[in-house]
């Protein structure tokens, strides 16, 4: 039997809307996932910080505010630096169509949308720490996550 | 496949029965008219036929610049009060240059970093006619302090300034997040701006107890309702403490809740909240003016329940939970517009929200009679529910030591995700339905213009800053912030400092870092899983 998937779900940014990033990271654990939460306000240099102290294969960022094309970049810039490309990115959250293609061609595993299923976010992880080299989108799943709302 | 079920209950998991009849109530029920104790029907005699609900659409977006066009026009439009938006570096005491703040500016609210940004906001605005909301939190005194500043610059009274701070710091801890300093300093900061309001702002409410963001963070509608009055019992402990007269300030604390799906049970949540506020303010403090037991309350339409998916369902949603505001006698509302599943609202959408409210008010008869769903046996029996499951709530945390030690302990955050997780589940089974989610999609959707906001928003800002540090007295901005510390380091009211340290120019995060030095940063126990 194969170890347990490794995953790092981070929050990035200045946002505090961790709803989605806790409710994905209970299914991720329920699936027999190992998850790490970083929790909340962290930059890019403690996300791959902790993605090394914690050998994950995968990363997941959640990000609502609308940051992501200023942050993910960057955590994907630093995982190279470190010689750490094995290391997959997922991104869930609020990013445009037009964005979630630059992501994905940035080098980012998988984009998940605003309704997005557990189900499809699960075998997101899956697929992308299996090392899958297609790259995947999905905004279609079955599901209502946090919406922009307040503030 | 129709809505057949075998068992029906509320969107929060209260059992509904097939009907109601008054052996559904308890022996002594009785309903007093609106506008008396306990306000269960209402805090006026006639509601809204007196004074309609205050049209209030939250706003903020790019610029201090952009944001003022935006407010003009919703003036104009027909809005009858402002409501800001500030940007999330903003929102966490940073300025717009900071390299914290990068990928923020301006993108989920306006950008306010200096006394002239807060001017900006409101040039061509007179504050002395138009009252002001701010959805400002952990440094809400700094804000405050701009905003008196500028009302005066604009020869406005500060005694007679209408509006309203949100300041509830507890629920950022509890949901939404924003918070700097711990728990103690800011609980401080939170009375010295209630104080500061009874004795030179008393027509502004210093403080809007929030409900909205802790359910939007899963919560469900007795929790929302429970874990808000008992902030507010909290507030007012530590207010007391402070030597303030119950009567004094109690009059002056207001509410904010949110407006979800469940109809009736969002209608029996506001009733609830009113005729157990008026029951704690007698029999816990002893409030003896009736303006201290009115529980007055904003509400704001579901964020959390706007999808992504075919947008336009969303303003079904906005309108129906704004609806349920109405019948349930908020004072002031924002109704959501269609595209905030998206991006913050484009002009056109929200030109749709704020028509959504004006048809509710002029074309449908609501605003005849107050509490027209009273008296409905199934009403009546579900906001019994929320009242006693409330007080159950609120006993549990009296018993942990109060609201501060709960949250400490992770007792309502851990509440909190459980039901939010719960929800996730029963989405996820089908057993919750989210029209064009997981049932009655479609495929390809068309897209919809949204509102982009760039990075040469910071660009600007940044521009801003550089020359407000280069024009200032650096002398005068050093001496302000010293003294700050040194308030700070003792007992007294930071609010005379805060307002030195606005007018001398010192920026929301000089003010903030200097704060941060004498208090600490809060981290949060990690403990989720």
């Amino acid at each position: 039997m194969n170890p347990p998937i490794r995953v790092l779900v981070a929050k990035p940014g200045l946002d505090g809307h961790d709803r989605g990033a806790k409710v994905i990271a209970r299914a991720l654990r329920d699936a027999g996932m190992e998850v790490i939460y970083t929790g909340l306000r962290q930059t890019p240099e403690m996300i791959v910080n902790a993605a090394l102290e914690e050998d994950v294969q995968v990363i997941g960022l959640s990000i609502l505010s609308g940051a992501h094309n200023a942050i993910v970049p960057r955590v994907l810039e630093l995982l190279r630096e470190r010689e750490m490309s094995d290391v997959k990115v997922i991104v869930g959250g609020i990013i445009p169509d037009e964005d979630a293609r630059q992501l994905l061609a940035q080098g980012v595993a998988a984009v998940f949308q605003p309704g997005a299923s557990l189900d499809a976010i699960v075998t997101g992880v899956r697929s992308a720490a299996q090392g899958s080299r297609n790259n995947i989108r999905t905004g279609d799943g079955a599901h209502c996550t946090p919406s922009a709302g307040e503030r | 496949m129709g809505p057949r079920k075998e068992e029906f209950a509320t969107n929060g998991g209260i059992p509904v029965a097939p009907t109601y009849g008054p052996e559904d109530l308890p022996p002594d029920f009785d309903l007093n008219p609106s506008g008396e104790f306990p306000f269960t029907r209402g805090i006026h005699p006639d509601m809204y036929r007196g004074r309609p609900w205050t049209i209030r659409q939250f706003s903020g977006f790019a610029t201090p610049e952009e944001t003022n066009r935006r407010y003009r026009y919703l003036l104009e439009q027909g809005q009858t009060g402002l409501s800001v938006a500030f940007d999330l570096p903003t929102l966490l005491g940073y300025d717009a240059d900071d390299p914290l703040a990068a990928g923020e500016v301006g993108k989920c609210g306006a950008p306010v970093s200096s006394i002239s940004d807060m001017e900006a906001i409101f040039d061509g605005i007179p504050l002395s006619e138009v009252s002001v909301s701010m959805t400002i939190n952990s440094p809400a005194a700094v804000i405050w302090a701009m905003y008196l500043a500028v009302a005066e610059r604009q020869g406005a009274s500060v005694r007679e300034l209408r509006g309203t701070l949100q300041n509830d710091i507890l629920k950022e801890y509890i949901a939404q997040k924003e918070y700097i300093f711990p728990l103690r300093p800011s609980m401080r900061l939170v009375t010295d701006t209630v104080e500061f309001g009874v004795r030179h702002a008393p027509a502004f409410n210093p403080l809007s107890i929030s409900g909205y963001h802790i359910r939007e963070a899963g919560s469900t509608a007795l929790q929302e309702l429970a874990f808000t009055l008992r902030d507010g019992i909290e507030y007012i402990e530590h207010a007391l403490a402070r030597g303030l007269a119950i009567d004094d300030f109690a009059p002056r604390l207001s509410f904010f809740f949110n407006a979800h799906n469940d109809f009736f049970e969002e209608i029996a949540k506001f009733r609830a909240a009113r005729q157990l506020w008026a029951c704690l303010l007698t029999d816990r403090f002893g409030a003896r003016a009736e303006r201290s037991l009115k529980l007055r309350f904003h509400a704001q339409t579901a964020g959390c329940s706007l999808t992504w998916q075919q947008p336009y369902n969303n303003v079904v949603r906005t309108a129906t939970q704004a609806l349920a505001a109405l019948l349930g006698g908020a004072q002031s509302l924002h109704a959501n517009s269609l595209d905030e599943a998206w991006a913050l609202p484009s002009e056109h959408a929200a030109t749709l929200a704020l028509r959504t409210q004006q048809v509710l008010l002029h074309e449908t008869g609501i605003i005849g009679e107050p509490d027209p769903l009273g008296g409905s046996w199934y009403l009546e029996q579900l906001t019994e529910a929320l009242d006693r499951g409330a007080r159950d709530y609120i006993t549990a945390i009296d018993a942990m030591g109060g609201m501060v030690a709960a949250i400490e302990s992770g007792y309502p955050q851990s509440e909190i995700a459980r039901a939010s997780y719960e929800y996730q589940r029963r989405v996820e089974s089908g057993d919750a339905v989210v029209v064009g989610v997981n049932r009655f999609r479609i495929e390809q959707e068309p897209p919809i213009d949204t509102l982009r906001i760039g990075e040469s928003v910071a660009d600007l800002q940044r521009v801003k800053l550089r020359r407000l540090r280069a024009e200032r007295s650096s002398e005068a901005v050093s001496r302000s912030l010293n003294q700050l510390r040194g308030a700070a380091n003792g007992s007294d009211n930071l609010m005379p400092f805060l307002l030195d340290a606005v007018k001398s120019l010192a920026t929301v995060g000089e003010i903030c870092t200097a704060l941060r030095e004498v208090f600490g940063v809060y981290e949060e126990r990690n403990e989720m899983l």
